[in-house]
């Protein structure tokens, strides 16, 4: 069954996607760029960061095929690939999220063991 | 997030072509979580995917050479399935090897999954790891089974059973 065709993916591609996605400030750069294109001086703007330490991790999002640059040759935005997020996001997600759920019961059936450490952490969030 | 959020993490990776590694923190000691995965008394509290589900077999014969045999239903769909498993290698508290299959795959093979458990500061970190016999297998077996959301994942196999 090809439902989503990600079978396709090479993996190095999702590997470099996972990696680009694995830091939080690629992260917030990705949801910016999710409203629209952004140079990189507005890019930085935000972030406690040097314009160089920018640039660095939009080269690695590039690499991942993340995002890529805008048709203006001056300001050289930045936009988003929306493909690839899609890809990897899709990829894994179902799966954590199935053993995720069996993870939280067995959370919770743990607290409630003889014996079981009491900690705050016990307390659980209610849906 | 708090911390102890990002402790209880689950990470979800593909470290190789042919494995899907999870790791996952518990607030708990080692030898509870063991007994959390393979006491059927408590695996049938847990294990059990999508709402609506629940385990109606939980066969356990943990030894080398042991066999176990699960099975889950959903009674409002009236669907169920079946998984069956060797044990290859169990080292109490801390590793179990075994071999599984679902009683009608939707990938060929069978896959070999490492349970490790490791205990740092009465937190125990679990680590499962399967290995399926080639990258085409691991990802039909991520796709067709699992990866198209939650909701219908196990409706998936089912369809695919009945």
């Amino acid at each position: 069954m090809e439902l989503l065709g990600y079978g396709k993916i090479p993996a190095e591609r999702l590997n470099a996607t996972f990696t680009a996605l694995a830091d939080p400030t690629r992260r917030a750069i990705l949801v910016r760029l999710a409203a629209g294109e952004l140079s990189v001086t507005e890019l930085a703007a935000p972030f406690a960061m040097s314009q160089p330490a920018i640039s660095k991790h939009l080269k690695v999002l590039e690499r991942a095929g993340l995002i890529s640059r805008g048709r203006d040759a001056q300001r050289r935005p930045r936009r988003i690939e929306a493909k690839p997020l899609a890809e990897a996001t899709g990829w894994l997600e179902g799966y954590r999220q199935l053993w995720e759920g069996n993870f939280q019961r067995l959370d919770a059936l743990l607290g409630e063991l003889p014996g079981a450490k009491r900690t705050k952490r016990t307390k659980h969030r209610r849906k | 997030m708090n911390h102890a959020e990002a402790k209880r993490m689950l990470e979800v990776t593909t470290p190789t072509d042919r494995e899907i590694v999870m790791t996952r923190a518990f607030d708990a000691p080692r030898d509870r979580v063991f007994d959390a995965f393979t006491k059927p008394e408590l695996v049938q509290r847990w294990l059990l995917g999508p709402d609506g589900w629940s385990m109606i077999v939980c066969d356990v014969d943990l030894r080398a050479g042991g066999t176990f045999h699960y099975a889950w239903r959903n009674d409002a769909e009236d669907k169920q399935f079946g998984l069956n498993g060797d044990y290859r290698e169990v080292a109490r508290p801390e590793r179990i090897v075994h071999a599984e299959r679902f009683d009608q795959s939707w990938y060929p093979g069978d896959a070999e999954v490492t349970t490790t458990f490791e205990e740092r500061d009465g937190t125990t970190i679990v680590t499962l790891t399967t290995l399926f016999d080639s990258r085409e297998i691991r990802d039909q077996a991520i796709e067709s089974g699992m990866t198209d959301g939650v909701a219908i994942s196990f409706d998936r196999l089912e369809n695919e059973l009945g």
